[in-house]
């Protein structure tokens, strides 16, 4: 089982290398990845040194190009590709059709993952990418529990990543459009959530309000902790009840999952956080791997301690951590 | 361009929906799109009844098309799915593909589709290996811009038709939790089928009383409307074939009339609403863009 690290710049990348990563996933400074975000991601020569970082050490680099590009767009994210496979990245992260048909032609011997980003929930969608286009790799969304994700690891010869730790999506990915309906900009297509230019945090007698584009996402009164304004994880007024309607600002852990992840033969695990520094990324890394090793050494007898669970919770986003839709409370 | 009826989304009592297709089978609507688009556990209707509809419709004279599942999770999804793409091809259907699972069993079986707006078609490319696959038509994406459809149909593709949603809420989101049963502090496996009485969602309102979404079971929606009726010259001209209604409790069918004189070059006489058309022009989905204007 591989353990799969974010990296949005080379500080994080060599920090993820460093604390036992096997691969390390990143992104180019564009719109051609969903974590498009100001200061982030690599350049060519970032990127390079990244490789050569990572390769000098054993550990992989993943290339995720996993927005959907438009017709006017194309040659900016078929760059990207032909620009991963010439730096040697070990394998790109997609979820366009075209894009991945497009890979498969032109780069045969580049290995192709499928992005989180591309919906697939089913060994039937799965097998269809295998099919088309060949790829070694699924990263299932975060809405799966247990046995589903049991359920799609039989049933195809496709290696499955599943995400263990670090910031939820309540929705589908690739299936929201929430943040292009209140900004203009979406996951899908220009790689961001709730932009930061278009957040506002203004300060009111009723206490602190965040808003997107204007659009009220929740208000704060003193001794609440302010968060960021992403829709999904806003309090509104739902038939006279105001309460968070969507999904409350929680985060993933799966870590005690792990043995019965590696039972089913789970390919490799990924953790969020491209977005967040190289010290979350050292933090988590670290437990991950003891844990990791600890599950494979002694499957039988692996049991949580706390110093993992403590040091995990000091990184999350929110207060509280979950299973998420692995076990699912709230079915 | 032909008139469309997109699949009932909300979740309605079982007579309710009869009602609603008898008064939809005399309206001047030529395509109808027919079953659940949404959630695996509504059950009002089996596949006989969408099946016996069906033929109601098509001996009305309307295309019957069975759409499917947006999210499929589990293995009795997958059935689920299977079943309704058997019965659309024995009853000489279309199916719509919500789902690339559904398409990968739909070009398993040589069986034609329509590649439903949740496959994320943004490029010419995509929509290229969808036709490859089986679609013989496509659905735009709701965040999608008239610059995007406008790249996608540049590549002249005659044999694909291709459709755009003209008038409804727009659907911007699925999870595998339900907001519904959560509104309710239920699960979502106990959740006592409350998306029955909400027949067009439940209202999302900002904290400062601004409508903004609506929950529809695992399905969010736009709260405002989707509405381009005054871009339907720009859909002509770029060679857009079908123009998608989604059912509302009580309005659609004057919104189909009103589109219908629209296409036949009358006066709309459309109804006032809280319209938004941001999308189309790659604005916030929720703002109103008032002037249709040139879009290079």
């Amino acid at each position: 089982m591989e353990l799969v690290c974010p990296a949005g710049g080379l500080p994080a990348l060599k920090t993820a290398v460093d604390s036992g990563a096997d691969c390390v996933y990143t992104g180019f400074r564009d719109a051609t990845n969903a974590r498009n975000f100001a200061g982030l991601n690599f350049d060519e020569a970032s990127l390079k040194e990244g490789l050569a970082y990572a390769h000098r050490y054993g550990v992989k680099v993943f290339l995720a190009l996993n927005t959907f590009p438009q017709t006017h767009h194309w040659r900016q994210w078929t760059a990207a590709v032909d620009k991963a496979a010439e730096l040697g990245v070990d394998a790109v992260i997609l979820a366009d059709l075209g894009l991945m048909a497009y890979a498969r032609r032109v780069h045969p011997q580049l290995r192709l993952h499928l992005s989180v980003q591309g919906s697939a929930t089913n060994y039937e969608a799965i097998n269809f990418y295998y099919e088309r286009f060949g790829i070694q790799r699924a990263v299932l969304p975060r809405v799966l529990s247990l046995p589903q994700v049991e359920q799609v690891v039989k049933n195809t010869p496709v290696e499955i990543e599943v995400f263990g730790f670090g910031g939820l999506c309540v929705m589908v990915e690739g299936r929201c459009a929430l943040s292009a309906y209140a900004t203009g900009i979406s996951p899908n297509c220009h790689g961001a959530c709730s932009p930061g230019s278009a957040v506002r945090y203004v300060e009111t007698p009723q206490g602190l309000e965040t808003r997107l584009n204007g659009v009220l996402i929740d208000r704060f009164s003193r001794t609440e902790r302010a968060g960021y304004p992403t829709i999904c994880k806003g309090r509104y007024a739902v038939g006279g009840e105001t309460y968070y309607a969507i999904e409350e600002p929680t985060s993933l852990n799966t870590l005690e999952l792990l043995p019965a992840l590696l039972r089913m033969g789970v390919a490799a695990i990924k953790i969020e956080g491209r977005q967040r520094s190289p010290a979350y990324v050292g933090q988590v890394t670290r437990v991950w791997r003891a844990a990791i090793d600890e599950a494979k050494r002694n499957p039988e007898h692996f049991k949580l301690r706390q110093e993992w669970m403590t040091q995990l919770n000091k990184v999350s986003e929110g207060a509280q951590a979950t299973l998420g839709a692995y076990n699912r409370p709230w079915k | 361009m032909r008139l469309v009826l997109g699949p009932l989304l909300y979740y309605w009592p079982r007579q309710r929906v009869f009602d609603f297709y008898d008064e939809i089978a005399a309206l001047p609507v030529d395509v109808v799109y027919l079953g659940e688009a949404v959630c695996a556990r509504r059950h009002e209707l089996r596949l006989e009844d969408w099946q016996a509809l069906g033929e109601r419709l098509a001996q009305a004279g309307k295309e019957v098309v069975f759409s499917t599942l947006p999210l499929i999770e589990s293995e009795s999804d997958l059935k689920a799915v299977r079943r309704v793409l058997a019965a659309a091809q024995e009853a000489g259907c279309l199916a719509e593909a919500n789902e690339m699972g559904a398409v990968r069993m739909l070009a398993e079986s040589g069986q034609a589709f329509v590649a439903g707006a949740t496959l994320n078609v943004f490029n010419a490319e995509t929509l290229q290996l969808l036709k490859e696959a089986g679609a013989r038509r496509w659905v735009l994406p709701p965040e999608a811009s008239e610059k995007v459809l406008a790249g996608i149909l540049s590549r002249k593709n005659d044999a694909l038709e291709t459709e755009v949603l003209v008038h409804g809420r727009a659907p911007l989101a699925y999870s595998a939790r339900c907001f519904t049963a959560r509104r309710f502090r239920l699960q979502k496996d106990a959740c006592e089928f409350r998306c029955l009485d909400f027949p067009e969602g439940i209202p999302v309102l900002t904290r400062e009383g601004q409508p903004f979404l609506t929950l529809n079971g695992i399905q969010t929606q736009s709260a405002k409307v989707y509405h381009l009726e005054r871009e339907l010259p720009a859909l002509q001209a770029l060679g857009v074939t079908h123009l998608r209604i989604s059912p509302a409790p009580e309005a659609t069918p004057e919104i189909v009339r009103a589109y219908r004189r629209l296409l036949e070059g009358a006066p709309a006489g459309m109804p006032n609403g809280d319209y938004c058309n941001g999308f189309w022009y790659e604005e916030p989905g929720l703002s109103w863009v008032e002037c249709a204007r040139e879009v290079a």
